[in-house]
């Protein structure tokens, strides 16, 4: 059943339908982008004093964070325990990682009143900010993930570098750095995986532990010091789902095979992974006995009860069931349902659960706020879609006049 | 992988932990100033006294060239119909309550920074650009500022303010317990200015015993709390009143310090960059292990 696979960057046509809505949208979010930078965050946002933290704090960085999960975790998988079947899936889920976390990295510089002061957390250390820690671990392991990526730069270019004109003298020096980058790369890259691993588990429970210090400002629902363990287990549960949604939807849009057989294995490890996050945010419930707000109806207990029967418990159902696995549809669907859960969760955690003890109002989001989320989300997918059309990313079925060698040298210079 | 290479492996593993574990003993000693001196200033706000001239409000502006109305208007009691909070334009504003005993004589409380003892702010900001000084006051430092605003967040009186409509250069704005005027040998502009002793300024442990002493002789006058003496830990303001605080606007807060959970938790898993480590090294473990198993296995 196994044809062999291998990774090549995909064919056809870049501007498509679909392309060009996308583009649409992006640039609808950059106008007001512009805004932001022109006239301040507050022209653009319905942040206030009351509301400091809103839309792009919960999904362009928490939800974005957790939901680039699906890097470390088929790390993990594929290469710390080298479960080989899985080898099809690891680079688009390393690209997706890469591309994430350079979209939350390019937020929190939107976000933050002095972007020009972006690079301080490098220098000026607080050791007890649980920001701090998130920061400096976001940053050392989106260069991890870019590191990482780069072999399937000098797969893709070694022997094939062909700078035009007066460029075309690099061609020869920069062809031997990247064979020389190939080389160092394939003996140390065990350590950017660990490493990589090791910063994903520290930043994604630390992001839980950023509300903690809200205290009683944060709705009894969500406060609690387990938090950052719930963050984990959300993230390392959506991991997975994540690989299986971004997979299903790049084959459809580069008319490739589904990988069922890959996909469906990887779902079966899901209902555990979820099984354990609903114990702990059951368990946790019924220690701090925060049921009791579930009677009342709230925008909180109805928001509390969409994260969790909506997000965790239909799709645990379903990622149980054979036939949902067997089944692309129904493995999109629950697959959907998990990312659902954990984007609900972050926005819960750090807009719905945001209850101010002086409040003049609530808080939801401008047309411009949304704006540049859905914008950035369109132009996210646009540059993977660039990167899967140049690079080797996404892995089919080896035609037999392939050829067997590394690198397939090309004829001309 | 070859024997050779493994060697090779554990070595670089080894190396790597090192250099975390010397990561992690920099970041211990690494934070903001945060001093909580024995011979820490305080300021008793006496809620009772206070007649709601607004004066302070004016001096307070004034000495941080904030614009403001000329004095006379501030005797426009209208403000009072609806609670105002202190923001980047006014960094301490203050409120009218009812009295309940005497409907003439209302409760007027002033409101800014509590200058707390563990001040929340201090221990969230990313790039620690609060710091706690000898004197007790909690100030901003606008060099180091990112303009993240989680300091906003984790204050649990809700007390920092940014200026949203900057596009450059936004500042965190609130009271900066006067920290020119009183290394100068000054007093506090709103202390200063305050003409019926509303607010009294001197050393912590000397205001609180102030306090207690007045709740003492005019036991019907106060209730008997000093809010500030124990709150989240302590804080610099501290406040009197002839009713309960949280009729007062004043968050019921417990005794705990603010930053105190969320502290534990980041020490507890950077405790010596130990937790990180062993998990690098359990991985590189496992990922040895699995290699050496496929390949005998072939
Ligand atoms: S009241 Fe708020 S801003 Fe002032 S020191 Fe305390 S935590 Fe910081
Ligand atoms: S807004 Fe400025 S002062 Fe407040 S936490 Fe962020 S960097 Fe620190
Ligand atoms: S201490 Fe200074 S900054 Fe603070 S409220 Fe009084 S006048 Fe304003």
């Amino acid at each position: 059943m196994h044809a062999h696979m291998k990774p090549a960057p995909m064919k056809g046509k870049f501007f498509t339908p679909g392309v060009i809505i996308l583009t649409l949208i992006a640039l609808n979010g950059l106008v007001f982008l512009a805004g932001r930078f022109f006239f301040g965050i507050g022209s653009v946002t319905n942040l206030n004093n009351q509301y400091p933290w809103g839309l792009w704090i919960a999904v362009d960085v928490a939800a974005g964070v957790a939901l680039a999960a699906g890097g470390f975790t088929t790390a993990a998988l594929g290469h710390v325990m080298h479960r080989e079947e899985y080898h099809v899936i690891l680079r688009p889920a390393l690209l997706t990682a890469m591309l994430g976390y350079t979209f939350v990295a390019t937020a929190v510089f939107i976000d933050i009143g002095r972007w020009y002061f972006i690079w301080h957390p490098l220098i000026m250390w607080n050791g007890s900010s649980a920001l701090f820690e998130v920061g400096i671990c976001v940053m050392i392991y989106m260069s991890v993930l870019y590191i990482e990526f780069l072999p399937m730069v000098t797969e893709r270019f070694i022997g094939h570098v062909t700078l035009p004109g007066v460029l075309s003298r690099l061609n020869a020096p920069l062809d031997r750095l990247l064979r020389f980058l190939d080389r160092t790369l394939e003996r140390s890259m065990f350590i950017f995986i660990i490493a990589g691993v090791v910063l994903s588990t520290l930043h994604q429970s630390s992001l839980g532990t950023l509300m903690v210090i809200a205290g009683s400002k944060m709705h009894p629902l969500w406060q609690t010091p387990v938090l950052p363990l719930l963050f984990l287990l959300s993230a390392i549960s959506v991991g997975f789902p994540m690989v299986i949604f971004e997979s299903m939807i790049a084959s459809r849009a580069f008319k490739q095979k589904i990988e069922i057989d890959v996909l469906s294995r990887l779902g079966g490890l899901v209902a555990p992974i979820l099984g354990i996050y609903l114990a702990f945010k059951l368990g946790d419930m019924f220690i701090r006995e925060t049921f009791v707000y579930l009677q009342e109806f709230s925008v909180e207990s109805v928001m509390w009860t969409l994260e969790v029967v909506l997000g965790i418990v239909i799709p645990l159902r379903m990622f149980l069931s054979r036939a949902v696995l067997k089944s692309p549809l129904l493995l999109f669907i629950a697959s959907s349902l998990v990312i659902l859960g954990v984007a609900l969760n972050r926005i819960n955690n750090f807009v719905v659960a945001y209850t101010p003890p002086y409040a003049f109002g609530s808080y939801f989001p401008s047309i411009g706020e949304i704006s540049v989320t859905v914008g950035f989300i369109a132009l996210l997918v646009l540059i993977y879609r660039v990167y899967v059309m140049i690079f080797p990313v996404i892995s089919v079925p080896e035609g037999p006049a392939t050829p067997q060698t590394k690198y397939a040298i090309r004829g001309k210079q | 992988m070859k024997a050779q290479d493994r060697r090779s492996f554990l070595k670089t593993a080894a190396a790597v932990g090192t250099a975390a574990v010397g990561m992690g003993t920099a970041t211990a000693a690494a934070g903001p100033k945060n001093i909580l001196s024995p011979d820490r200033m305080g300021v008793l706000v006496d809620t009772t006294v206070c007649v709601g001239c607004r004066n302070c409000e004016h001096a307070c502006k004034t000495a941080h060239d904030l614009p403001t109305e000329p004095l006379s208007s501030y005797g426009d009691r209208s403000v009072f119909e609806q609670m105002r909070r202190p923001d980047d334009t006014a960094l301490c504003v203050v409120n009218e309550y009812e009295n309940p005993k005497n409907a003439d004589l209302p409760y007027d409380v002033k409101v800014q920074c509590m200058h707390c003892d563990h001040p929340a702010c201090l221990s969230a900001c990313i790039v620690g650009a609060f710091s706690k000084e000898e004197n007790g006051a909690v100030v901003w430092d606008t060099d180091k500022c990112i303009g993240c605003r989680y300091c906003m967040a984790a204050c649990p009186f809700q007390i920092p303010a940014f200026e949203y409509h900057k596009a450059l250069d936004p500042q965190i704005r609130k009271c900066d317990f006067c920290i020119e005027r009183t290394t100068k040998g000054e007093l506090p502009a709103c202390v200063n200015i305050c003409p019926v002793e509303a607010l009294t300024y001197g050393p912590r442990d000397e205001v609180i015993r102030i306090a207690k002493q007045r709740i003492r002789t005019y036991g019907d006058r106060y209730v008997d709390h000093i809010y500030g003496e124990h709150e989240v830990g302590g804080t610099s303001w501290m406040y009197m009143a002839g009713r309960d605080f949280k009729d007062l606007g004043f968050p019921k807060l417990g005794q705990n310090t603010a930053p105190g959970v969320s502290e534990a938790i980041q020490h507890g898993i950077f405790a010596y960059f130990m937790p990180p480590v062993a998990l690098y090294a359990l991985l590189g473990a496992i990922m040895w292990m699995t290699k050496t198993r496929k390949e005998e296995g072939l």
